[in-house]
């Protein structure tokens, strides 16, 4: 399952990335393996999703949240 | 002494910054890139005055952006000019395992080090409860708690500056893998780096360090790949080495109280403001009180400010001695001066509006919401907030760009803004359209002139949305540029912040693009009031004549010959050898005067007409002039010089043309370097220039 599958107020925990530079971008910001996130909110026209990740709000685009991939 | 600050986005960095400093700061760019460089002076408790430099804030030491770049650069390059002694690095307890990440970096450069655990009543309020003294103990730095927003134990924090050791004493924490000792060692003895994580730095980065020839480059490149060194792989390995680390750390120091989870106030306030309905709505509303502000809340003093100007020329006039000095310092620099401070109210206006939302975290909500639809036409939801300032005026709309980080989206918009109507087109709007169209109602309840109105700035908008679109997919992007977002929580906006803010930029303003201005405006000014002396002479000769001083009354002899003057002035002469360049848009050399002398700024269209057609009255003036524009008929046809094809393509042409020196002075300024204007300058000529043939062929 991808982060972008995820259901406003669904959690899942981060397994790994398939992009490897935005890998690092998205570790730097908190969402490392392991850790739990939430989907919180979808903008309204659909894109761009928030989530909630170490005790804070981050936004991604919907195709790089594509790219990290959750414990099923 | 230099001390840096250093920090992720949303810590409370500027905050602290503005504390520490006070008024006492200087603003400007870092050499070569627009990167805002803030500095300071701060007086420690002992006397000793350190200078203090608040670097952009950033995520960690691999740059993503061009700010991030600075930070890097300034901290691994000890032969950097501004490379500091001392580092305070700016975390936000509520966020710390993110905010250690940077400050795990930092410490391995081996410069000494403060860590100021900011935020400290927030993070009380939520039970967050660090052991400093643990943490001190086990990093080997000075950790200081304050709460830079309540001005908390600041005190404690200039103490801890003046205690900081002169070399770094604490051990750097993550080590170099085997795999990449060889290639540090190489770098480390060729670039004569004493410190390895800065090697390995260089390493990763080295074909963006500026501070390398193309020779150092190329000898780097070849040392990676002989040494098989894949710089991301290394960038998750460490990343996650370094969690790893933090998560050690926080364990032993930090003590959470667990709480029940409940949706904080941000959460309450998102549901609302990133609503379907109300939140686009309520962005709306807040665009438009922006827009009315600027508007109207700027009339006041920029009447005054005009008012101040013609003040001083009138007094300047009377006692100054006349002649060639007092004309070159009334009418060429003083003029500029002044159309460079009118200015100053809106951007004022402008940039305290941005300032509280930047402050209070709605900013990213707006480029949250509105994200997708632009990203449509290639453009960004930052780039929302200034295309709306672009009504009001493009030049502080321009300024507020470098919110946008991603440099394509920014370049797009700083290029698409000038198409927005802005407010100096509205004197030419008006008397052109008061000139052909007729003031009737359409179904007894629309003014057909407002909708012309209307219409004009639709098509200003529709053009911007069209050239962005079409510069999305000729503009190259630089890769890597993500959309991901902190998305900060909501807190009050800290009025000095914005105050300072507003201050900054009305400083740089005034400094950066009043230079240009007023350059140009003195260029302007000698092409408009001289021409060929023969021809000049001539002039004056005949206005001497008894025959002509005898058949007119004093007055009206002055505008005849001015007017006579600026036909004959380099300016006039221009005028005449376009005009047959825009003849197929319905112009004659008299409107191609005022499309010259306008290129200073849109309004001067109205001021340059009642010259040319030597009447009384000054911009705001336009009754009588728009009698006499709809009387003009060519001396030749004698036909009507001001048909509705005529002024429909003028105006078509207002829309469209770059007629304006401070946006193109400060498009400069923001691009570092004349690439970007003059692209603009072509690009909107071209456009302006087709429209008004289309227009004009079809209406004619």
């Amino acid at each position: 399952m991808k982060l972008s599958d995820l259901k406003i107020g669904q959690r899942g925990i981060i397994k790994e990335f398939t992009d490897l530079a935005l890998s690092v971008k998205l570790m730097e910001m908190g969402c490392l393996p392991g850790e739990s996130v939430c989907l919180e909110r979808i903008a309204p026209m659909g894109d761009p999703i928030a989530i909630k990740v170490s005790g804070y709000q981050l936004s991604l685009r919907k195709e790089e949240a594509s790219k990290v991939i959750l414990h099923t | 002494m230099k001390v840096a600050l250093v920090g992720n986005p949303n810590t409370g960095k500027s905050s602290l910054f503005n504390i520490l400093t006070g008024l006492n700061q200087k603003i400007g760019n870092f050499p070569g890139v627009t990167v805002d460089k803030k500095s300071g002076f701060c007086k420690l408790p002992d006397g000793e005055v350190v200078s203090i430099m608040d670097l952009p804030g950033c995520y960690s030491l691999y740059p993503k952006t061009q700010d991030e770049a600075i930070v890097s650069d300034i901290l691994s390059d000890k032969r950097n000019e501004f490379h500091p002694d001392l580092v305070i690095v700016v975390v936000d307890v509520t966020n710390l395992k993110r905010n250690l990440l940077l400050y795990s970096q930092v410490a391995d450069l081996g410069i000494p080090l403060i860590l100021a655990l900011n935020m400290n009543d927030l993070a009380e309020k939520e039970q967050i409860f660090v052991d400093a003294d643990k943490l001190s103990e086990l990093l080997g730095v000075q950790v200081v708690k304050i709460s830079a927003r309540n001005n908390e134990n600041i005190q404690g924090l200039k103490k801890a500056i003046a205690s900081a050791p002169s070399f770094a004493i604490h051990s750097s924490i993550y080590s170099i893998p085997q795999s990449s000792q060889n290639l540090v060692d190489k770098i480390s003895s060729e670039f004569n780096y004493d410190n390895e994580y800065a090697s390995l730095l260089l390493a990763h980065q080295y074909s963006a360090a500026k501070h390398l020839s193309k020779n150092e480059t190329d000898k780097l490149g070849n040392f990676i790949e002989e040494q098989d060194f894949h710089s991301e792989d290394q960038q998750v390995e460490e990343t996650i080495w370094r969690y790893t680390y933090i998560d050690k750390l926080i364990k032993e120091c930090v003590h959470i109280t667990p709480k029940p989870i409940e949706p904080s106030l941000t959460d309450k306030i998102d549901d609302v403001l990133t609503h379907k309905f109300w939140g686009f709505a309520i962005f709306f509303l807040i665009l438009l009180v922006i827009f009315q502000s600027v508007f109207t809340w700027a009339e006041y003093p920029m009447a005054l400010i005009e008012n101040l100007f013609s003040w001083i020329d009138e007094v300047g006039h009377q006692y100054l001695p006349d002649g060639v000095f007092a004309d070159l310092l009334l009418n060429g620099i003083l003029a500029g001066l002044g159309g460079v401070i009118v200015f100053v109210p809106q951007i004022a206006i402008l940039f305290a509006f941005i300032a509280i939302l930047e402050d209070t975290g709605y900013m990213a909500r707006i480029t949250f919401l509105m994200d997708r639809l632009m990203r449509k036409v290639g453009l960004s939801g930052k780039s929302v907030v200034p295309m709306i300032g672009g009504l009001a005026c493009a030049v502080p709309s321009i300024m507020a760009t470098r919110n946008i980080e991603n440099w394509k989206d920014r370049i797009i918009t700083i290029m698409v803004t000038p198409l927005i109507s802005c407010a100096a087109r509205l004197p030419v709007y008006i008397l052109l359209i008061s000139l052909v169209v007729p003031d009737d109602k359409i179904w007894g309840f629309f003014d057909l002139r407002g909708l012309t109105l209307l219409g004009l700035y639709v098509l200003g908008t529709v053009g911007a949305v069209f050239v962005a679109w079409i510069m999305k997919h000729l503009v190259k992007g630089k890769a890597g540029s993500y959309f991901i977002m902190e998305l900060p929580i909501y807190r009050k906006p800290r009025w000095k912040n914005v105050f300072l803010t507003m201050f900054d930029k009305v400083m740089t303003f005034i400094l950066e693009v009043g230079k240009i201005i007023i350059a140009i405006s003195i260029v302007l000014w000698v092409a408009a009031s001289y021409g060929p002396p023969s021809r000049m002479d001539s002039i004056t000769t005949k206005y001497e004549s008894p025959e002509l001083i005898n058949s007119y009354p004093a007055a009206e002899l002055e505008r005849m010959e001015s007017a006579e003057r600026l036909e004959n002035s380099y300016v006039g002469i221009l005028g005449k050898a376009i005009e047959p360049a825009i003849r197929p848009l319905g112009f004659d050399w008299k409107i191609g005067i005022a499309l010259i002398t306008s290129v200073a700024a849109r309004e001067v269209f109205v001021g340059t007409m009642a010259t040319i057609y030597s009447v009384e009255g000054s911009d705001d003036d336009t009754a009588n002039i728009r009698e006499i524009m709809a009387a003009a008929k060519d001396p030749q046809t004698g036909a009507k010089v001001y048909t509705t094809a005529t002024a429909f393509s003028l105006m078509v042409f207002y829309a469209f043309a770059m007629q304006c020196l401070s946006t193109i002075a400060v498009v400069k300024r923001e691009t570092n370097g004349w690439k970007w204007p003059a692209i603009q300058f072509g690009y909107m000529t071209v456009m302006a220039y087709l429209a008004s043939l289309i227009v004009y062929q079809l209406l004619r």
